[in-house]
């Protein structure tokens, strides 16, 4: 992979430290008048999801990191890895339950996920922002109470457990915001 | 914006031409530049020879107070290369200006007046204002008495506060370093004078000994709420000593391997003839401006920042 130097860094940017892929966040560069510049730079690490903050003497250079991120399909689960497919050239990779993550738990079959991969092999999964789930479990509904407040757990069908109003019922379609995991409208026509 | 700046520009010829300094208009290329080792010049090529642009109108100035001009200010454009983010433009706007027979700490309080003044114009809470050594701040916050300390411990403080790549470096950079990014966050709201720089980092001003004894440079730097805003000397008059700092620049940077600038004759020369004990400082007016507006970025002031151009 190329070097990048401090002058190319951008946010979004991928590159290898301490042996860690990781994503520059934010980069500010800091020179007193007189003094030498150097860049403060917050940065993802792809692998832990942590983020941590360093600083660069202006002008040193850092490896590029084999990362891109893909469209993928999701496929199916065979126990052991969770099998993702380009919709281009169907090309399929397997991912770690690791790598998977915390999508895991709103992943329906053929949902399309942003996958991302380093050195060829998938790293980590964002599900869609969206998904629309059937609850499977839950306290039963209270029919009329539709305008009051209140909320109940549901468990949906991909394992996750949701806050939903009180006049849901199992069965009943859900749509959910995978970013915050908060419940967003029932879809009527499930 | 537009209009903010042109009330700027003209509230600040205002001040001047009200006290007598008077306005001058120097060249921003020239065949020769400074040899700071952390401030790179851009090249210029006018009639396919070697020129640059200049990084502040410092040395001219200096040649008209050698011929006897007096007080005088100069506002207008300054070039650095390498130098861009949220407070640096390759291309930006300084104010310079020196005063005959002033030390320091007078024209740090002619600094508070002018500040004071352009900020009455915008707001009606008065401008808080501070003074402080940078012995002082710096061991408020980190402990360590920069003068004294030694090299070993203020290596280890640098990396501590970055990364290994600081092990090493010479004292003036690990000093800057723990600065900004330890002691400047601390620093207060309002207008805040830093002065007794380290010996180490005084550039072009004149060096005495501190109430403790230690040497130091008559060097300040202002600060309005945390950013830094001018760099001002008690200057350095004597020609044999200029001599001295630029062949020790030119030393630095034939070891850092970066572009050679030779020592401006010009100035030697004037230094020679005899400049008059003066004080003077640079202040970045975009900044300025910034500060003036709430803008967290310096595009924001900049009819057209160097990413439009």
């Amino acid at each position: 992979m190329a070097n990048y130097s401090t002058n190319e860094f951008r946010s979004g940017l991928k590159l290898m430290l301490d042996g860690d892929p990781c994503s520059i966040l934010e980069n500010e560069f800091v020179k007193p008048g007189k003094g030498q510049a150097f860049n403060r730079v917050k940065l993802r690490n792809l692998k832990t999801g942590r983020v941590l903050e360093k600083t660069f003497k202006s002008g040193e250079s850092l490896e590029g990191a084999d990362v891109m991120d893909m469209d993928m399909q999701y496929l199916y689960n065979d126990g052991d890895f969770w099998y993702f497919m380009e919709p281009e050239s169907f090309e399929q990779h397997q991912a770690t339950e690791n790598a998977v993550g915390e999508a895991l738990q709103w992943l329906s079959e053929q949902d399309i996920c942003v996958v991302t991969l380093y050195n060829g092999s998938p790293l980590s999964v964002v599900p869609p922002n969206h998904v629309e789930l059937e609850i499977v479990e839950t306290d039963p509904g209270l029919r009329g109470d539709t305008a009051q407040g209140g909320s109940k757990p549901a468990k949906l069908v991909t394992g996750a457990t949701v806050k939903v109003p009180l006049f849901l019922d199992q069965g009943d379609v859900v749509k959910v915001d995978t970013r915050t995991g908060e419940y967003q409208g029932r879809v009527k026509d499930a | 914006m537009l209009q903010g700046r042109a009330e700027l520009l003209l509230t600040l010829r205002q001040f001047f031409f009200q006290r007598s300094v008077m306005e001058v208009d120097v060249p921003v290329m020239a065949r020769s530049s400074v040899t700071d080792i952390n401030i790179e010049s851009i090249s210029a090529k006018p009639y396919g020879g070697s020129g640059y642009l200049q990084t502040s109108p410092e040395y001219f100035m200096k040649r008209l107070l050698c011929q006897g001009a007096g007080d005088i200010f100069c506002l207008g454009k300054a070039f650095r290369d390498g130098e861009q983010g949220c407070r640096h433009n390759p291309e930006f706007s300084l104010l310079e200006w020196y005063r005959c027979g002033w030390d320091e700490h007078q024209l740090m309080d002619e600094i508070a007046e002018l500040i004071s003044l352009v900020f009455a114009a915008r707001s009606s809470q008065p401008l808080a204002i501070a003074k402080c050594t940078y012995g002082n701040c710096f061991s408020q916050t980190l402990g360590i008495d920069p003068h004294g300390v030694d090299l070993a411990e203020l290596q280890e403080k640098a990396v501590a506060a970055s990364s290994e790549s600081w092990a090493g470096e010479s004292r003036a950079n690990c000093l800057d370093l723990l600065f900004s990014l330890l002691v400047e966050p601390q620093l207060p709201l309002g207008l805040v004078f830093v002065y007794d720089y380290p010996a180490c980092q005084s550039a072009l001003a004149q060096r005495h000994n501190n109430t403790q004894g230690q040497q130091v440079s008559r060097r300040f730097e202002v600060f309005l709420n945390g950013m830094e805003l001018a760099n001002g000397y008690f200057e350095l008059t004597d020609r044999a000593e200029q001599q001295q700092r630029f062949d020790e620049d030119i030393a630095q940077r034939v070891e850092a391997g970066k572009p050679q600038i030779s020592a401006d004759r010009h100035l030697l020369a004037a230094l020679e003839y005899g400049m008059p004990s003066c004080a003077g400082v640079a202040l970045g007016v975009d900044r300025l401006l910034m500060q003036l507006e709430g803008a967290d970025s310096i595009a924001q002031v900049m009819p057209f920042s160097w990413d439009r151009c």
